[in-house]
């Protein structure tokens, strides 16, 4: 995340303010004193895109912090968590991953700073012919899912239950990107992914929408560790992502707000 | 070989001091393992239909992974060895590539191969409908593409170490190629072929990257052991610990066994 610190972060930061006309924003060019150093931020896969751009225009209000993006499924951070690996910001795609690392007395005081949606993702050109979840049932595609533990797998398997599908599951992947890669690749003819994750392929992958009664919300809460090793930069960067600023770039990814 | 003079000489303390803390980088880890096994439930978590049907599956694909190692590796361990071919010295290097090769990039490179939309995946599900990716089929070849290098290496060192002699001696006296071949040569480098088979047979037991990424996981069609770990560290670590004490112990077993050969043959 150093790039950041060069032109191509500023660039991005008034791109930004321009984008925005420049409302309430104050972007402090000054760095606030004590926020400095490595910020390790454990992040939701699902979160990959945005989250980069999120610390991208951070780093530039906050010079001397380098946010390290730690980006793997919520069940695999949760477990890295609880066996002492360190963290500053932990941003979970579900709320029970959250919970049990605030159970474990690691995190306090978690908010939710983001929703998202699931929707059925298709590589380009759908040749299987995929409608809706209905197709799930068939034995003769090839149906991916996100593994149990994953906040997506657990959501999709709600959705299908839903809408009283069955699956005929082909694979159990271990992340949503693991999922998507391998439907872009044509190897798999449907999965369910979050309607971001497809905003966020530049159309290798189609998007079905689920009807909103089988449809299930994300709410991605994020909290500080309570022993984050750089505390003050980890509350600086929760505040920056639920304020106007963090908001408004999480929304361009396909995000809702709370 | 050391004289029994040198070999009774105190070994110097640095030496021993250095060589403790590299013998504790592969103890420790064990040892983590073992503090966490839920000893009294083991047997039940070792019950579990999630834990059977990846241990069948595991050893059906490993095996089937070191014969089909055996009946191609073997004879191309003989080219490399014995033939002079223009680009042999290449063929040596890409042989031990997934030696080194991430396990995740060689399931990545098999899907582009062998996928539904790979080179040759492709035309041969047009022509045969087959699809490798997501089968039980997909995992063996995941095991065969990461644990042949074992073997391939092993025959080829010792035939290569191997004095043809033999061989010669064998022709004079009127063996045929194939006869010499399976009456001498295989007789004389049948430690380093065993050898090589169960490291071969280990590494594909264990493999978890390329199956992964190529087969994906399914319990009971692609989810071998090392899958199911990786699923049950997420969802229940008393099976993952259980499962975990399974894979060591299977695979020490049989490298403490082979550990005096496989140094011989290398």
């Amino acid at each position: 995340m150093t790039f950041g610190r060069d032109q191509l972060g500023l660039a991005i930061t008034f791109m930004f303010l321009a984008a925005c006309g420049g409302n309430q924003m104050t972007t402090t060019t000054v760095a606030e004193p004590g926020i400095e150093g490595e910020l390790l931020v454990s992040a939701a896969a699902s979160l990959t895109d945005a989250l980069t751009e999120v610390a991208s225009v951070f780093e530039t209000s906050h010079p001397e912090v380098d946010v390290v993006l730690n980006l793997g499924s919520s069940s695999s951070l949760r477990e890295q968590i609880l066996e002492g690996a360190p963290a500053d910001v932990f941003a979970s795609a579900n709320t029970s991953n959250m919970d049990q690392v605030v159970q474990a007395g690691e995190a306090a005081d978690p908010r939710i700073f983001i929703t998202n949606l699931l929707q059925i993702a298709v590589p380009a050109g759908n040749e299987a012919g995929v409608t809706g979840l209905a197709d799930f049932a068939n034995d003769d595609l090839l149906i991916g899912l996100c593994a149990e533990a994953a906040p997506c797998g657990d959501f999709g398997r709600q959705a299908l239950e839903n809408a009283g599908v069955t699956p005929a599951i082909d694979s159990n992947e271990p992340d949503v990107r693991a999922l998507l890669t391998k439907i872009e690749a044509g190897e798999l003819d449907a999965g369910i992914v979050y309607l971001t994750d497809i905003a966020s392929t530049a159309g290798t992958v189609e998007g079905i929408d689920i009807p909103e009664e089988h449809n299930v919300a994300a709410n991605y809460p994020i909290a500080v560790m309570l022993n984050a090793p750089n505390p003050r930069a980890a509350d600086a960067f929760v505040a920056f992502v639920l304020a106007n600023e963090g908001q408004a770039i999480l929304r361009e990814f396909g995000f809702g707000s709370p | 070989m050391t004289s029994p003079r040198l070999r009774s000489a105190r070994p110097p303390v640095l030496l021993v001091v250095l060589g403790a803390l590299g013998l504790a980088v592969f103890v420790v880890p064990l040892l983590g393992l073992l503090a966490r096994t839920p000893w009294s439930d083991l047997p039940d978590l070792l019950a579990g239909e999630v834990v059977t049907d990846a241990l069948r599956l595991s050893l059906v694909t490993s095996i089937a992974a070191t014969a089909i190692a055996a009946l191609v590796g073997i004879p191309l361990a003989w080219l490399l060895a014995r033939v002079e071919f223009p680009g042999r010295t290449v063929a040596r290097g890409i042989v031990t590539l997934p030696l080194v090769l991430p396990p995740v990039v060689g399931g990545a490179a098999l899907l582009f191969a062998l996928g539904r939309r790979g080179l040759i995946g492709e035309p041969l599900n047009q022509a045969t409908g087959l699809v490798l990716p997501f089968s039980t089929w997909g995992v063996v070849i995941a095991n065969t593409f990461v644990a042949m290098p074992f073997l391939v290496i092993s025959v080829e060192g010792a035939l290569r170490s191997l004095d043809q002699r033999y061989e010669g001696a064998a022709s004079t006296l009127g063996a045929g190629r194939w006869t010499t071949l399976r009456r001498v040569t295989l007789p004389m480098i049948a430690p380093s072929l065993i050898a090589g088979l169960v490291l071969t047979w280990a590494r594909a037991f264990g493999e978890f990257g390329a199956t992964i990424t190529f087969a994906g996981s399914l319990q009971g069609r692609t989810q071998t052991l090392p899958l199911a770990v990786f699923v049950a560290l997420e969802s229940d670590r008393d099976t993952a610990v259980a499962l975990s004490l399974v894979m060591v112990a299977v695979s020490l077993t049989v490298l403490v066994v082979l550990r005096e050969r496989w140094w011989k043959a290398l």
